[in-house]
């Protein structure tokens, strides 16, 4: 079993469009939304629901104000912020530490794991599509995607799947390192802007870390050719193995807008580099080393 | 005031509206604060000069193995696995520590000291034309953004303009750029993705308190699915900025929009004349209301 997982550091470039495709042109896959707090996935594959469950996160610490006696210490101790004057925990700034809770004197202060979200098996017409939804300013966004790939790895095992494909979230943090790690290959989806050049090499520069082999492709290439060809350069000076560009093309929207995936949606050149980009991909992904399970 | 540029979903164009809106405001009082710490980009666009570059750390713990006694207080007081005997000994995972302390205060033996893990730099630098930005860099590895984006707004001086670029998504470092702004402009795209994200922003905005304006980027002609949501929310429009292939292009070269397109100068003159016009009245009610 493999796992691909799509990146690109700078947000809105297209990894979920090019995800979306993938998981409708691969044969035999699971795949995964490890975006949690701005999923877009289930837009664009039809699916159906068959599992859900609650995931539950870290603690927040609650005061009982009956019990409270209100000596302070609570806002001594909190590095956070987080208890107000008159012994109220914001739970926003509450980063679950505990603390107050454990050196409460009347223990007054109550630490109960939360629910932070909910996690979804679904079965889409290409393979099973595991997603999440994490709630409404929410943390632990990192341990949710962590959960959602190692359910990803048992049900393929089970099910015999050899393909795992994850759309990741944008940036270089916490879901982002939980999306990589022990990936067998990444694909970057950059744009060629001096934005998209830039938040590339940050997002290159941890797949280095973590020593994952990395592809990349240039999503609106034509909008700005130049710049194109600077991150092509970079991609050749540093091991990073190129697999196409796609151009710029209207139908990616309408595709977005018609709730299907590019590829199911049009035969236009966008979709057609797509399909060209995914062979690439299924032959570098053949060349990396089957991971021991 | 602080006025917090934002979008939930990443690639709108919250950079864009962030650097062409302090470039269109004429006065001599602002700044502009980016915290997409994970992938800062206003600085290829304000070009600052003089920059000076602070290394941010927070603290995590390290333990005197002489005074230990394994007795494990420091295991089990901590949340994050940060601190754990392991056949023993004290192990400490500095990268999952939340720097909360209790691990230091719990300690009987006061076997605890402070050490420190380095999360990335804050930069700040004024442009020739003397708009001063101020920026966190997240060191490459580092998992926790938060506090470094804490960091940054650490150094607003409410006094003047702040504007914040806000990192994208909705959970903890969006979270962390959005608390305690005076408004929240949020760049919309008009497309299925772009709507759905914005509305969990829009969400976590109410939970926060934070007033809330939508700017529409990429818009077409048609009105569309970003209007008729505003509306059932009652969240005004301040401005509409057309798709163009020219924008996207001078965007592309890390160029300003309002120095290479009058008519994009005046929809983000016009957008800041509306913000101040919003501003300057709740600041009078709030007044009135004391």
């Amino acid at each position: 079993m493999k796992e691909l997982t799509v990146i690109s550091g700078k947000g809105g470039t297209g990894k979920t469009s090019v995800t979306a495709s993938f998981a409708t042109l691969a044969d035999n896959r699971i795949v995964v939304d490890a975006d949690v707090d701005a999923a877009n996935l289930f837009l664009t594959l039809e699916h159906k629901t068959l599992e859900n469950s609650y995931f539950k996160g870290g603690s927040k610490a609650c005061i009982d104000k009956d019990a409270c006696i209100e000596c302070g210490d609570c806002r001594e101790r909190c590095q956070f912020d987080a208890i107000s004057e008159d012994f109220i925990i914001d739970p926003i700034a509450c980063e679950g530490c505990g603390v107050c809770a454990y050196f409460c004197p009347e223990k007054a202060i109550a630490f109960e794991q939360q629910v932070c979200g909910e996690k979804f098996v679904s079965q889409t017409p290409w393979g099973p599509m595991i997603h999440a939804r994490l709630g409404i300013a929410e943390e632990n966004s990192g341990l949710l995607v962590s959960q959602l790939r190692q359910e990803a790895r048992e049900l393929a095992k089970d099910k015999k799947i050899p393909l795992i494909i994850t759309d990741g979230p944008p940036g270089i943090g916490c879901p982002v390192i939980a999306a990589v790690t022990n990936a067998d290959a990444l694909l970057i989806v950059t744009e060629p802007t001096l934005s998209g050049l830039h938040d590339m090499e940050r997002v290159k520069a941890l797949a280095d870390q973590m020593n994952i082999p990395t592809m990349l492709c240039i999503n609106k290439a034509d909008l700005n050719p130049e710049t194109a060809g600077r991150i092509k350069n970079f991609a050749e000076d540093n091991g990073i193995h190129f697999v196409g560009e796609i151009p710029f093309d209207r139908e990616v929207i309408d595709a977005m807008k018609a709730s299907q995936s590019l590829v199911q949606f049009s035969q236009g050149a966008a979709a057609k580099a797509v399909k060209s980009i995914w062979k690439e991909v299924q032959q570098f992904m053949g060349t990396t080393l089957e991971r021991i399970m | 005031m602080i006025i917090t540029i934002a979008s939930g979903k990443g690639g709108t164009g919250k950079t864009t509206v962030t650097v062409n809106l302090a470039a269109s405001i004429n006065r001599d009082d602002v700044t502009v604060f980016d915290c997409d710490v994970e992938e800062p980009n206003s600085h290829i666009f304000i070009k600052p000069e003089n920059i000076s570059s602070e290394p941010i750390s927070v603290m995590v713990p390290k333990v005197d193995t002489q005074r230990c006694t394994l007795c494990g207080a420091c295991e089990e007081i901590c949340q994050f696995s940060a601190i754990t005997l392991v056949a023993k000994r004290i192990m400490t995972f500095p990268e999952m520590c939340h720097s909360c302390r209790g691990c230091e205060m719990v300690c009987p033996e006061d076997a605890v000291k402070e050490d420190s893990r380095v999360l990335g730099s804050v930069h700040q630098g004024k442009n020739a034309r003397g708009i001063d930005l101020t920026w966190g860099e997240l060191r490459v590895g580092e998992a926790m953004s938060p506090p470094l984006i804490s960091q940054v707004k650490d150094r607003i001086n409410p006094g003047g303009i702040a504007l914040v670029d806000a990192p994208p998504g909705t959970s903890c470092p969006a979270i962390e750029a959005l608390r305690s702004s005076d408004y929240a402009l949020l760049v919309a795209e008009p497309t299925p993705f772009g709507l759905n994200d914005l509305a969990l922003t829009v969400e976590a905005l109410k939970k926060l308190k934070v007033p809330t304006g939508i700017v529409i980027n990429r818009a077409d002609d048609a009105p569309g699915i970003v209007e008729e949501y505003a509306k059932k929310e009652g969240i005004e429009i301040l401005q509409r900025f057309p798709f163009s292939r020219e924008a996207a292009s001078i965007c592309s070269r890390g160029k300003l929009l309002v120095n290479e397109m009058p008519e994009m100068k005046a929809l983000f003159q016009q957008l800041f004349n509306r913000l101040n016009q919003l501003l300057t009245e709740s600041k009078e009610a709030g007044e009135v209301g004391k």
